[in-house]
């Protein structure tokens, strides 16, 4: 060990100001800039949640605060940008200000920087070149507060959940003692659980240092209570304030209710209108599709050791279930219990580590009984599977051409490509690049694509997950009528509300035993 | 391969060596086997090795588990030489173009045995060696730069999640009818386009990584260090037994007239 540090008592956060005037930033290759003409004071302490439509440019005034705009952008390019204006930080510009904002974004596999508990919350204090007995009593304070403390310090962060990793880049941010606490939307990812956890654990936070808060989220019933305060953003124009409304919360929300609804704001206490199905749905009816019969599911192959293969092991076990025309099936249970696994292997696309999946003759139509050995054409016109991720699935350089993908494939059904575009607003996007879409189009993009080769059976994972109320009430219309109209639904989903408003059965699988790896 | 690249619960003796003095003895030997093709200084060397192996916490079963191709390529490699090279002495098999004499057999297990002498050092190194400590080592003992050291330490990290990202987007793309069975051609296509979907999964994460560590402070000019890369007693005995190793091999040969200079010829 080297020199002990003479500095005692760590020195208490100083929560920072924010100063923005006249700011304005358009990122590089872009026409318009992401925001314009901004005003705003934040004082030192203040807890404040920024709502406003995609395209405002909140994710951009928070990278601006952590001041690490400007290098990179999230498409990789690096350019001339022009900013205009001022933003302060405690009255400096936050770029030459290292460690004095901490920023969470989404995703959390890239919020973990280093592959052991210890060291990952470490990092930011090596980097403000703290010294070394102090980074470890930093350590453990910080772990202490997100509610870590239990693990080892090398503990590796590959085995930790996705709220765990959120609260474990929480940490590495607490041990920099930063003024400012900068939030992008930290829960979309996660689990109704995981939401949680990360929510409490940052409340803790801060009542503990006393540092600013700006966060960005839809969900505003999560973060509502924790805020003293609500800043709408809209998108900048000459004339107009970036600043639509700004006050304490329950001021903003009935003051705004109306227009935040409109622009797809999760607010507190309201269920998006949904198209009610025609018929009720009574569950067993309709033709029976697909089963699974004692499945057991895995996403990993068989394992070679040496000269042996070893079969995986499965995450989820004696999985039984049905799939019927019209019919929903809602596959619900906690984080890690294979709902995913199961929904892949469904469709098709994972090979049943046990059990089997069959087709019945009216899904089949001569391809075979089993999913998994039909070729990929086959599979498409039977059974369309949404991933979670719309980009692993995009195939083009352009929305007209992933529609008529499916279609030109198939060598057929490209008149339903017209429909679909029109009833998923994608008509004005035809020539977009389907990269260069917001998260909403992203999401009605990739569900039109499947939908364009007609399958019987549509199979979605999480397709709720980080959309925007309006994306989210489109979304469960459109299926009500696709049910209605006889195609079998199955959702991997942790939205209760989505649930409901499809109706059908539930599955809920229950928590994986726990493996040794 | 990501729990692979983990050895947290690898407590040998030897992972507690700091990762340059294993790297430097682990340079040593096979330096000195690279000289010469002989079984003598080579079987002295693997005898060796193999009983240093419980000291880097791997048993046979781990070694064979990680350890196989390189192993199968020793045998695969001794096999074609012993048949192939230039005979000499009493000619033990005789299969018209095939022929295996004493001298070509010698030749044969001697590279097979330097194949595996050479090799094996590498899977015990990256047995007992973690990546953080070795980027530790490298950035405080060997004064490399840190913002390409542990730069090159995180995206190690996303090589994993790439990996598990390969398998969803070919998931991905099957859901959307792009066929990755079928002839030749077809699959060729379909992996250069999964791999145009993996890079640009790629590039956005990284770029998302890096947003992440220029926001903890990242980049700057002075950092101080958490673990302290150390030397200790245990260093001078890796080096010292590295030194012995290779000088054992070598003397033995010597003494026993087998030393073989590759370059020089026979």
């Amino acid at each position: 060990m080297t020199a002990p540090s003479h500095h005692g008592a760590p020195a208490a956060v100083r929560p920072a100001a924010i100063s923005a005037r006249g700011w304005g930033w358009r990122h590089a290759g872009r026409a318009k800039p992401a925001v314009r003409a901004l005003d705003l004071d934040i004082q030192p302490g203040e807890r404040v949640l920024l709502l406003g439509p995609s395209g405002a440019g909140k994710s951009t005034l928070l990278h601006a605060l952590a001041g690490v705009l400007g290098d990179v952008n999230d498409d990789g390019e690096a350019g001339e940008s022009d900013e205009s204006g001022s933003l302060l930080v405690d009255s400096a510009s936050p770029r030459e200000q290292r460690g004095r904002a901490g920023l969470m974004q989404q995703d959390p596999e890239t919020q973990v920087v280093l592959s052991r508990v210890g060291d990952d919350v470490a990092f930011g204090a090596e980097n403000l070149a703290v010294p070394r007995d102090e980074i470890w009593t930093r350590v453990h304070e910080a772990l202490d507060d997100v509610g870590l403390s239990h693990l080892p310090l090398d503990h590796p962060t590959s085995a930790l959940s996705g709220g765990q990793k959120q609260r474990l880049a929480l940490a590495g941010i607490l041990a920099m003692r930063p003024g400012l606490i900068l939030l992008d939307e930290p829960t979309a990812n996660l689990d109704p659980a995981g939401v949680l956890e990360v929510r409490d654990a940052v409340a803790r936070c801060l009542d503990k240092t006393g540092a600013t808060l700006v966060v960005v989220e839809h969900r505003v019933s999560v973060w509502k209570d924790l805020v003293d305060r609500i800043v709408v953003l809209q998108p900048g124009s000459s004339t107009e304030s970036a600043v639509l409304l700004d006050g304490p919360p329950d001021q903003v929300l009935s003051e705004a209710r109306s227009m935040l609804i409109a622009a797809g704001v999760w607010v507190p206490g309201y269920v998006p209108e949904t198209r009610q199905r025609t018929e009720g749905p009574v569950p067993g009816t309709g033709d029976l599709l697909l089963a699974a019969e004692e499945l057991a599911v895995s996403r990993a192959r068989a394992r070679r050791k040496g000269f042996r293969k070893l079969p995986p092991v499965p995450v989820q076990q004696g999985i039984s279930a049905q799939v019927r025309a019209g019919q929903a099936l809602a596959i619900t249970g906690p984080n890690g219990a294979g709902k995913s696994t199961f929904a892949l292997t469904l469709a098709g696309l994972l090979e049943p580590v046990a059990g089997k999946v069959s087709a019945t003759l009216a899904l089949s139509r001569g391809a075979g009984i089993d999913p998994y050995r039909w070729k990929a054409e086959q599979l498409i016109e039977r059974v369309g599977t949404v991933f979670q991720e719309p980009e692993h699935q995009f195939v083009t350089g352009k929305v007209l051409d992933e529609l008529l993908f499916g279609p030109q494939h198939l060598g057929h059904g490209a008149e339903r490509v017209d429909e679909l575009l029109e009833r998923l607003r994608l008509t004005e996007l035809v020539d977009a690049n389907p990269y260069t879409l917001s998260g909403g189009e992203k999401r009605r993009l990739s569900v039109a694509t499947v939908l364009a080769a007609h399958p019987q059976v549509l199979v979605l994972d999480e397709p709720t997950f980080g959309q925007d109320a309006n994306t989210w009430a489109e979304l469960a219309s459109f299926l009500s009528e696709l049910l209605d109209s006889g195609t079998a639904v199955v959702s991997v989903t942790h939205d209760a509300e989505f649930t409901a408003a499809l109706g059908g059965t539930e599955l809920r699988m229950a928590a994986a035993p726990a493996v040794a790896s | 391969m990501r729990q692979e690249l983990n050895l947290q619960a690898n407590h040998a003796l030897l992972a507690r060596a700091n990762p340059l003095s294993k790297f430097a003895a682990v340079f040593l030997v096979t330096a000195v086997l690279a000289l010469s093709i002989d079984w003598v200084s080579a079987s002295v060397a693997l005898v060796f090795e193999l009983l240093l192996f419980p000291l880097a916490g791997l048993t046979l079963a781990l070694l064979w588990q990680r350890g196989w191709p390189l192993i199968i390529a020793a045998a695969v490699g001794g096999w074609s030489t012993s048949i192939l090279a230039p005979d000499s002495g009493k000619t033990l098999i005789d299969v018209g173009l095939w022929t295996m004499s004493e001298g070509s057999l010698e030749l044969g297990a001697g590279f097979m045995l330097r194949g595996l002498a050479i090799a094996l050092p590498a899977v015990l190194l990256m047995s007992c060696t973690d990546p953080t400590d070795l980027a530790d080592a490298l950035a405080q003992k060997a004064r490399l730069p840190h913002r390409f050291v542990l730069g090159t330490l995180a995206a190690m990290r996303l090589v994993g999640l790439l990996a598990e990202e390969w398998q969803t987007i070919g998931m991905a793309r099957r859901a959307r009818g792009v066929g990755s069975r079928g002839n030749a051609l077809r699959r060729v296509k379909a992996t250069l386009g999964q791999s145009f979907g993996l890079l640009v999964q790629a590039i956005r994460r990284a770029s998302r990584l890096a947003v992440t560590m220029e926001a903890r402070g990242f980049g700057g000019g002075t950092r101080t260090w958490a673990r302290e890369s150390t030397y200790s007693w245990l260093d001078a005995w890796v080096l010292g037994g590295g030194v012995l190793v290779a000088g054992t091999a070598f003397a033995t040969a010597l003494w026993a007239g087998t030393w073989n200079m590759v370059w020089l010829g026979s």
